[in-house]
């Protein structure tokens, strides 16, 4: 790739005149994003890095703070205890293992619906395509919290389903499909295919059909040209729909509380309880911390992709 | 190059998109060894066809007999045929050796015999010392080159190229020309090109078909099509035409009013129109003491020139009539004999003159 | 064979849609039970729909909700047109990891901690300068525009990637300054990335139940808080009603949206 120097582009070296850099809109398109998230987004993930190595206590708020003039001096109240206990009792990593295994199911099940639903949009003419974006789009804008609502519904012990099943005499007692791990899993699969799709379609739609067609022509069936040929080349768009599911169920907290049942606990539910209910902000920041730690490999292939993803 | 036998049987053809006929009983017979073109402009149904005698499309009707076996209804991946896209299609994710293996695996050959293939093929087209390269790092005539050893590897029965000099420039598309034509005699494979360009068509094919919205119009080796073309639009399309009109005048003598010459030509003229191609007309310099009329020969003003190094075109503009004609530079002169608005004489052979259908 | 697969794929699609769309027509369907107990149908009426429009608490959080998410989209479209056409066109960004890191991780971080960070901030900022005094209004907006700002960078950033660059560089090869370039050639070309860009942020913002519920305050519930305090233990059939609202209003608005676009594709 050569570098192209533009008329006018501005070759970052100081000095620069000072009204002519604040008349760019170059300078105000980067300065203004980063005053704001770094003081709305980064700041408060500091805070919570900060109030997570923080001492518990009485009050408001319930933390030691960190730097204090006491008479023997300049202090500094910072502890690892509040990871070492979220490290060590089992019960807090029992809840990240729920929300992992969560994450991992609801994200190989997206995979495996959205994939096919996404490559045949792709695929179809585009009259055809825009119509069923259309219809894909729709359960993405209707909220979401009304779509789990819905299954509520549909799952409860007189709720949709059992009365049918009941009415049509397959079964006398209602089911209990509500308030269990397979009604999350269910949940969070429905409010997040869309998530997978549409990323999904939109690196598809750019796939070269020939590709498919050459390999086809050079003897491949169907089901060998798909794996030999259609997913090592969708591998971007795969990354990108998994990351969208994957990484914010981890922390997924309102579909559980609806769908799911007392006998497990997530992780999302325990940061909530933690700091709500035992107003142990230093426990709830630390699990919040060591979440966002174990979603950094995630985050970064996210981004990695992300960027391969607009490559093309 | 050919013999008689009929290798590829295309019958009764036609296929539809929505209420577009794309094809319209589309029938040719192609020879085995035989380099064939389907010859035509966008839209003529030439990529169509192509498409369904790799087995992308089905057709509506007709059918496709390869070597006496009827294909029509088996999918690509069963097809003893294959194709080299105008893209190449070469599979971004494998490097050049890869791609040339990938239908080689699918035919569960033994492991020697498929490196030996490869091997061949890599010589043949010279790309071994490109094998491990990624495709996005060679040239477009190397992934050319690979896109072809991926389907020899395969030893086709037939070939179908899809526009395969579009994408390279004109010393490359020469030299192109010159090695798949080497090639297919070395192999006897026997190719069927498709292109919009004419001169393509005409320097590689043994025989060649002119297509328009979805019709063969004629069927003949480059000789034929371009001498004795099937009607006005063939013989338009194929190099350049000069068609003329003639009427029969009180002397029962045949006439150009536009050129204002008698015409004489050696076979008849039924639709009183005839093409007279340009390199087929003498030009020379008008002599004071010429007469005005005359047979096969006719009197003109030159308009414009295009000195093109081995031959120069003139466009020769009558009262009635603008016509081209083209002449071999044979000897070299300083300055070119004929200029700007010079008055010319024409003429040309009463065999030169062909008569042609609409 | 090929057969075969027309089949699944005509079966697959069905199945996907259908799965998407039977929920939601179930409670379109109970919204019209005039029983109070929504799983026992009585009969047809619109009972709920009136309650639903007499439903003071409801009506007040859904107001609110419209004011945050009229502003917050707002804001974000602002601010997220700059994050994508920054990482999509300028060269030299100071620590451009970082800028891409605080730029489109909002995009993936669960919500709890999200939430959980914003509430953090707002107390510490109270504590330290008296700002914000309560948390309400004020910093729901804020934060709703703070995660949305990375929807709207994604959005814009793959339009301009994909744009061909040349069409710029032409401009100012024929003399237009770079301002000059932005707002007469890319702006117009990223107007309808903004249009999706704004819409996902009003939707998200909307939507949006936990963030909220960790920065609103007194006097600033939110529609979604409202609901889900409502559903949280139960069904309730004014939620049904509201449904099916928000069911018609989408599907008009995409139907708006689809016959706009075509009109326009055939004007071109």
């Amino acid at each position: 790739m050569t570098k192209s120097f533009a008329p006018g582009m501005k070759i970052q070296s100081f000095p620069l005149m000072i009204s002519e850099k604040l008349k760019s809109y170059k300078f105000w398109f980067v300065f203004t994003p980063y005053f704001w998230l770094v003081l709305f987004f980064f700041i408060p993930l500091a805070l919570i890095f900060k109030i997570s190595i923080s001492i518990a206590e009485w009050g408001m708020p319930p933390y030691k703070d960190l730097f204090e003039f006491t008479e023997n001096g300049f202090q500094i109240n910072a502890t690892l205890n509040n990871y070492i206990f979220v490290f060590s009792d089992f019960y807090y990593f029992k809840s990240y293992l729920n929300s992992l295994s969560l994450a991992f199911t609801s994200t190989l099940i997206c995979l495996v619906i959205g994939f096919p639903i996404a490559f045949y949009v792709a695929k179809s003419s585009e009259r055809v395509r825009n119509i069923m974006l259309i219809f894909l789009i729709i359960p993405f804008w209707t909220s979401f919290l009304l779509r789990v609502y819905a299954w509520k519904v549909l799952l409860q012990g007189n709720g949709l389903i059992n009365s049918l099943l009941i009415k049509f005499g397959i079964i006398d007692n209602p089911l209990p499909l509500l308030h269990n791990h397979y009604a999350v899993i269910l949940g969070v699969v429905y409010t997040y295919l869309p998530f997978m799709i549409l990323p999904l379609y939109g690196y598809l739609v750019k796939f070269d059909l020939n590709l498919i067609d050459a390999a086809y022509d050079l003897g491949a069936k169907p089901i060998k040209a798909f794996f030999k040929v259609i997913l090592p080349l969708s591998l971007p768009g795969i990354v990108a729909g998994s990351m969208l599911v994957f990484i914010p169920v981890v922390g997924e907290f309102v579909i559980p509380e609806m769908l799911g049942g007392s006998d497990r606990l997530y992780f999302g539910k325990m940061i909530w309880e933690e700091f709500f209910q035992n107003r142990d902000w230093p426990i709830a920041s630390a699990l919040a911390m060591s979440g966002i730690l174990f979603l950094v490999v995630p985050i970064l292939i996210f981004q990695k992709q992300y960027e391969k993803y607009n490559l093309k | 190059m050919s013999s008689n036998e009929d290798f590829l049987i295309i019958d009764n053809i036609s296929k539809r998109f929505d209420d577009v006929v794309a094809l319209d009983k589309v029938s040719v017979k192609i020879k085995r060894s035989e380099l064939f073109s389907l010859l035509g402009s966008s839209g003529c149904g030439k990529s169509t066809l192509l498409r369904i005698i790799a087995g992308f499309e089905k057709p509506d009707e007709g059918r496709i007999i390869l070597d006496g076996q009827d294909i029509t209804d088996l999918p690509p991946y069963l097809r003893p045929l294959n194709i080299m896209f105008q893209n190449y299609a070469l599979f971004p994710h494998l490097n050049v050796y890869k791609n040339i293996e990938f239908g080689l695996k699918e035919e569960k050959l033994e492991k020697n015999l498929i490196e030996e293939r490869i091997n061949e093929a890599l010589t043949l087209l010279e790309l071994s010392a490109l094998q491990k390269r990624k495709i996005n790092e060679i040239s477009g005539g190397q992934q050319q080159r690979v896109a072809l050893a991926r389907c020899l590897v395969k030893k086709p029965k037939l070939l179908l190229l899809d526009e395969p000099l579009a994408a390279l420039d004109k010393k490359l598309r020469i030299q192109t020309q010159f090695e798949l034509v080497n090639l297919q005699f070395k192999l006897g494979i026997t190719f069927i090109i498709v292109t919009h360009d004419q001169e393509e068509a005409m320097s590689l094919s043994d025989r060649m078909a002119v297509m328009q919205q979805g019709n063969i119009l004629q069927i003949g080796t480059p000789v034929e099509v371009y001498e004795t073309p099937g009607n006005e639009y063939i013989a338009n399309f194929i190099g350049t035409a000069n068609i003329f009109e003639v009427n029969k005048n009180q002397d029962s003598k045949l006439y150009s009013s536009t050129l204002n010459a008698f015409i004489n030509s050696a076979k008849a003229i039924p639709t009183n129109k005839f093409l007279l191609r340009p390199e087929k007309i003498e030009i020379s310099k008008f002599k004071e003491g010429e007469e005005k009329t005359q047979t096969n020969k006719c009197i003109g003003t030159v308009k414009e020139i295009a000195y093109l190094g081995s031959y120069t075109k003139y466009l020769i503009k009558t009262d009635k009539a603008t016509f081209y004609v083209f002449q071999q530079n044979k000897f070299f002169t300083e300055n070119l004999n004929i200029k700007w608005d010079d008055k010319v004489i024409c003429s040309w052979n009463e065999n030169s003159i062909f008569p042609i259908n609409d | 064979m090929i057969k075969n697969l027309n089949f699944l794929k005509i079966g697959l699609l069905s199945f996907g849609f259908m799965f998407l769309y039977f929920p939601i027509f179930t409670l379109v369907f109970y919204s019209f039970n005039d029983s109070e107990r929504v799983m026992v149908w009585t009969s047809f009426s619109f009972r709920w729909y009136s309650e639903l429009f007499h439903n003071e608490q409801i009506l007040e959080a859904f107001y609110t909700s419209l004011k945050v998410a009229f502003l917050s989209a707002s804001f974000a479209t602002l601010i997220g047109v700059m994050v994508g056409y920054s990482l999509a066109r300028i060269k030299y960004i100071p620590f451009r990891i970082f800028f891409i890191f605080i730029g489109t991780s909002p995009l993936v971080m669960p919500e709890i901690i999200l939430g959980l960070s914003f509430l953090l901030f707002f107390i510490t900022t109270n504590n330290l300068i008296g700002f914000p005094s309560s948390k309400g209004f004020l910093t729901v907006l804020i934060s709703h525009i703070t995660f949305s700002i990375a929807f709207v960078g994604v959005i814009i950033q793959a339009r301009l990637s994909s744009f061909d660059k040349n069409i710029e560089e032409a401009a100012q090869d024929l003399g237009a300054m770079p301002n000059k370039v932005f707002w007469k050639i890319t702006a117009p070309v990223i107007l309808p990335s903004i249009v999706s860009g704004w819409l996902l942020s009003f939707t998200l913002s909307l939507d949006d139940l936990v963030v909220a519920s960790f920065t609103n305050g007194p006097g600033a519930n939110t529609l979604p808080i409202v609901v889900f305090s409502k559903v949280r233990l139960g069904l309730s059939p004014e939620v049904n009603a509201l449904s099916a609202i928000v069911l018609l209003v989408v599907m008009s608005a995409a139907l708006i949206f689809y016959f706009a676009n075509k009109k326009s594709n055939i004007q071109k």
